[in-house]
């Protein structure tokens, strides 16, 4: 259960699909004019994205690698569709608000990308719980960005007005600029938070994991999936410099 | 030989131009629209002028103070901002908005991009479109105890007459400082004595948007229909003042004749095929914009360099 506690973590906050690793800008953008929107694209992504790396890890010894991303097109595709219907046959209110970003689910970037990345490479239970957690991830993104822009724009908040009479609401945050404006401004405000933290000497440090290994104690040098983008990961290569030149030597024996 | 021969590099004769110098000239050929705003709408006008100004320097001020930054209030430039801004506002607008738009203009348009120099649009016309889209009715709301009634570009627009001589003085309805265009023109002469700005943009801007009326506007060539064109609305502040911004210019001269032509056509379809009956600001911002691009295609070639191949 630790390794599904880890990826529900790495998903939520350190990896989060929105404002770390910048993934699926479309529907952000797009969709979280208000709360309930954010949410409902949220949860609909998350459970495609959970159920989708399930199959995608299941069939990863059938699926030929030369034929992969049509393979995990087809499967997610297969998921929105069932998606659709079901949010069109109970939530028909959500349906037609979100419109045509439910079917633009299949090419989310987050879901191929967490497909590529992880579920075929791994077993089925992380990868669900991988699925789950950077879909909470981003549902915790999307709502946050639509519950800003609704209180801004609309003084309201899931509906209701929370806002006094004598507010006037500043309409462009409910228009496509103020989407900008306010993941710009949360991803600032994140980032703060993250060198406020390193200074305390906390490891923040964003590493993209591509694989369940741990990129910290990686042998792989030239691994694709792996990118450092703070100090403190650089700082830390410099001092596993000694190792890796042993592991070199390694490596070349297994080739 | 007791003096001492001093032994420099060049440059040796330096022109007192400073940013602050030009900044407070801008401010002093601001003063005749601003004042005629002021005569024109009452104290109200002088109310919001003061509120956007104080705002905009002391949002330059927190901001540099809160990110350790060197303060550089001293410049004016925020000052000009505020100004320009106050005077791109309808005087019935809440005094609260124009503080907002102030903060909009100097936090996101100009501090957050680096500040004076690395603003990639006019901060006082960005912080207009930013009030103009965010609050509509209140923006195109020119009802005050002076004028009731829609500005002369909207009456065009709907086909109506107006008063050329009226629109020329000042006396209609509009934002505080766009009204005048004989303040304004004051102004554009102090500026282009002192040599703060050329003619070189908006001479090409007012041409072009001429021309286009000209060609576009189903009026011909209509001597009145033309004046009350170039008197209404923000053109002239907006090609004197704005669009000559130092900073959001091209800064080739070819380039500056192409972002003039820009600016003119912008304006002009605005004006005559958009929805709403004034387009200056729209204009000078997308030209803003534009402006890298167009220095890059301008960009003079060096001397002994890119010649022609025999």
């Amino acid at each position: 259960m630790n390794s599904a506690k880890e990826r529900l973590v790495n998903g939520i906050v350190k990896e989060n699909p929105t404002f770390v690793l910048m993934l699926g800008m479309c529907p952000t953008l797009a969709v979280t004019v208000s709360a309930v929107n954010g949410l409902g694209m949220g949860l609909t992504t998350t459970v495609v994205l959970a159920l989708s790396n399930v199959f995608i890890s299941l069939l990863r010894k059938v699926i030929p690698d030369k034929v992969r991303i049509p393979a995990f097109i087809v499967i997610i595709a297969s998921f929105v569709t069932m998606a659709q219907l079901l949010l069109q046959a109970f939530i028909p209110f959500l349906y037609s608000a979100l419109g045509v970003y439910i079917p633009l689910i299949v090419v989310n970037c987050i879901i191929l990308g967490r497909a590529e990345a992880y579920a075929y490479q791994n077993p089925p239970i992380p990868s669900f719980f991988d699925g789950l957690g950077m879909g909470l991830g981003f549902t915790f993104a999307l709502t946050v960005i639509g519950a800003v822009r609704e209180i801004l724009g609309a003084g309201e908040l899931f509906g209701y007005g929370i806002m006094p009479e004598s507010y006037v609401p500043v309409s462009i945050m409910i228009l496509a600029p103020g989407a900008f404006f306010v993941l710009a401004f949360l991803t600032a405000i994140q980032n703060k938070i993250k060198i406020i933290g390193e200074r305390k000497g906390k490891d923040m440090s964003k590493i993209q994991s591509g694989c369940s290994h741990d990129c910290m104690s990686c042998e792989d040098a030239g691994c694709s999936h792996r990118f450092y983008d703070t100090e403190a990961g650089e700082r830390r290569t410099e001092k596993k410099d000694g190792e890796k030149k042993e592991n070199a030597g390694k490596e070349e024996e297994g080739k | 030989m007791n003096k001492l021969l001093k032994v420099s590099s060049n440059p040796h004769i330096r022109s007192g131009a400073a940013t602050g110098n030009i900044m407070l000239t801008v401010v002093f050929a601001l003063l005749p629209a601003t004042g005629f705003g002021i005569y024109n709408f009452g104290m109200r006008a002088f109310l919001l002028i003061l509120v956007t100004v104080i705002s905009a320097v002391l949002t330059e001020y927190l901001y540099e103070k809160l990110c350790k930054r060197p303060v550089t209030i001293g410049d004016f430039s925020a000052v000009v901002t505020g100004l320009l801004l106050a005077l791109n506002l309808p005087v019935s607008v809440p005094l609260w908005m124009g503080a907002l738009g102030a903060v909009f203009a100097i936090l996101v348009v100009k501090m957050l991009f680096g500040g004076l120099g690395q603003n990639f649009m006019n901060p006082a016309l960005g912080a207009r479109c930013f009030l103009l889209i965010s609050f509509t009715s209140l923006m195109t709301d020119f009802e005050c105890d002076a004028y009731t009634g829609p500005t002369p570009l909207a009456v065009l627009k709907e086909g109506g007459s107006v008063n050329i001589l009226d629109m020329f003085l000042g006396k209609t309805a509009g934002t505080i400082g766009e009204t005048s265009m004989l303040a304004i023109l004051i102004g554009a002469c102090i500026l282009l004595f002192t040599g703060i700005i050329d003619l070189r943009i908006p001479g090409t801007y007012i041409v072009t948007f001429l021309l286009f009326v000209v060609l576009f506007g189903g009026h011909g060539v209509d001597p009145a229909f033309l004046s009350a064109q170039l008197a209404g609305g923000g053109l002239m502040l907006g090609a004197f003042f704005m669009a000559t911004d130092y900073v959001t210019r091209p800064v080739t001269k070819r380039g500056q004749y192409v972002y003039g032509v820009a600016l003119g056509m912008l304006t002009g379809i605005f004006r005559l095929f958009g929805p709403s009956a004034e387009g200056v600001s729209y204009a000078i911002i997308i030209s803003n914009l534009l402006a890298p691009l167009i220095e890059k295609v301008t960009l003079p070639k060096a001397f002994g360099k890119g010649g022609e191949k025999r």
